[in-house]
């Protein structure tokens, strides 16, 4: 079993295109600017693993983070 | 006014008005790639051009050596620029500029847009749906962005050939007829003069309204210099762009049977394929200014140069993208930049997103079978927006 995984988006890199925003809407919020936060504390929850990498790898500006618990 | 030397020399000598270059850039930013990440040109008085994506993204980020203040690459450079702020801001007067015109584009004002955008869709198609053979630039994808712009800054959606007219002499009769190009933006600037002075009187809940009431950091509001040059920018940032966006993308679908059953039987797949259509026929290329020396890719670039920030050949690099060349309409991983990377990042970028999805999802709900009329020419627009203004299919199976 892989480990919790948690994301953050990195606000100096953020640029508000929401790529992640619309592939994985359970786990990107925006703000009244457009730009993304992760909601909570960015635990992605069992199951949503792939949409966090999808988002990732589809983020203009390399603004998310991944890391394994 | 003299005509431009046909290019031999790619590399050394590049010209991004050449027909050759309209019709079909792409094997000629192969070519500039395979050659240098950085190629220069003594045309339009010194321009650089990054070939590759790390090239463009790092000039793109580099807002110390490159200006914004001129963004359109032409055969003179005025000392006085026309600003359109924030488009055309450095930091630090870029962010505030900026943080005033994003509320209005966030995905979820775009949501409240969109069924006036599927309206404006069904109507046009409502007009040409029973002839056999229609030029779905001039009768649909021109129309759409102009009258969704329209809506949005409250302004009648019946000035749009007005608007298509300036936007025309600006982005492309303007690159090399300065005449032209400035009766243009006074035309624009007493047009809207006259409707930021009818909301003095009487305030809307438009666009144009928004603009008036914002403050400056230290409160004050924008003068009328900037709600102009606002103005001007989401007009001419907010036709073009998409028009060219949305036609590339019928032009591929036209041209394309497998990619466009394949979207009429999955229509979830539709936002995907726009991401790719905005890959491989991002319509938008930008231009910087070199205000200090420094080094691009490991190439010397000089003050007084242009730069020509090329997002399309960016996002045809092959070290970037696997399979640059080919349109992969559910390519997973497409960190695209057709909206500009860094602080410039198209404002405009949902609504834009929005309106190609609508207007390919009610064409192809509505239309099927399409292709490309083989009695027709398609038509590709000069200067630095490209898609095309001319696009001839015939309608319905037995076409």
């Amino acid at each position: 079993m892989p480990g919790k995984l948690k994301i953050h988006v990195d606000q100096d890199k953020c640029q508000g295109h929401s790529r992640c925003k619309s592939l994985a809407p359970e786990l990107f919020e925006l703000d009244e600017f457009g730009n993304a936060h992760e909601i909570g504390d960015g635990t992605v929850p069992e199951g949503l693993e792939d949409k966090a990498y999808l988002a990732k790898s589809n983020c203009p500006e390399l603004a998310i983070e991944i890391v394994e618990e | 006014m003299n005509k431009p030397v046909p290019v031999t020399d790619w590399v050394h000598d590049f010209d991004h008005t050449d027909p050759r270059w309209t019709e079909n850039p792409f094997p000629i930013w192969d070519e500039l790639r395979n050659a240098c990440p950085v190629v220069h040109t003594n045309r339009f008085l010194g321009v650089y051009l990054p070939t590759t994506y790390e090239a463009v993204k790092q000039v793109a980020y580099d807002t110390e050596h490159f200006s914004s203040r001129r963004i359109i690459v032409r055969n003179v450079r005025p000392e006085e620029t026309q600003s359109a702020p924030p488009i055309t801001s450095d930091p630090p007067a870029h962010k505030p500029a900026k943080q005033l015109l994003l509320p209005p584009f966030t995905p979820d004002a775009m949501k409240k847009l969109e069924p006036r955008v599927r309206e404006i869709c069904n109507e046009l198609i409502d007009a040409f749906i029973d002839e056999p053979r229609v030029d779905a630039a001039a009768r649909y994808t021109r129309h759409i962005p102009v009258r969704a712009i329209a809506h949005m800054l409250g302004i009648p959606e019946k000035d749009s050939d007005l608007f298509i007219k300036w936007i025309h002499e600006i982005l492309e009769v303007g690159i090399t007829d300065d005449s032209v190009l400035m009766r243009a933006i006074h035309e624009m600037a007493a047009y809207f003069s006259g409707h930021i002075e009818a909301r003095r009187k009487n305030p809307t809940d438009d666009l144009i309204t928004t603009l008036m009431n914002a403050k400056d950091k230290e409160g004050k509001p924008l003068s009328d210099i900037h709600v102009l040059g606002t103005l001007r920018l989401l007009l001419i940032a907010g036709i073009d762009t998409t028009w060219s966006a949305i036609g590339a993308s019928l032009w591929h679908l036209a041209k394309t049977p497998a990619d466009r059953e394949r979207l009429v039987a999955e229509p979830g797949l539709i936002p995907t394929a726009v991401e790719e259509f905005l890959r491989a026929y991002s319509p938008v290329t930008m231009a910087r200014e070199v205000m200090k020396e420094t080094t691009v890719a490991g190439c010397p670039v000089k003050p007084g140069n242009m730069v020509l920030l090329s997002f399309p050949a960016a996002n045809r690099d092959p070290a970037m993208f696997p399979d640059a060349d080919k349109v992969i309409i559910d390519r997973k991983e497409n960190r695209h930049a057709a909206f500009g990377l860094g602080i410039h990042r198209c404002v405009g970028s949902n609504l834009a997103r929005m309106e190609m999805t609508v207007a390919i999802q009610e064409w192809l709900k509505r239309i099927p079978d399409f292709q490309l009329d083989p009695a027709g020419v398609v038509k590709w627009s000069e200067g630095t927006v490209r898609g095309p203004r001319q696009l001839p299919v015939l309608l319905g199976k037995g076409a």
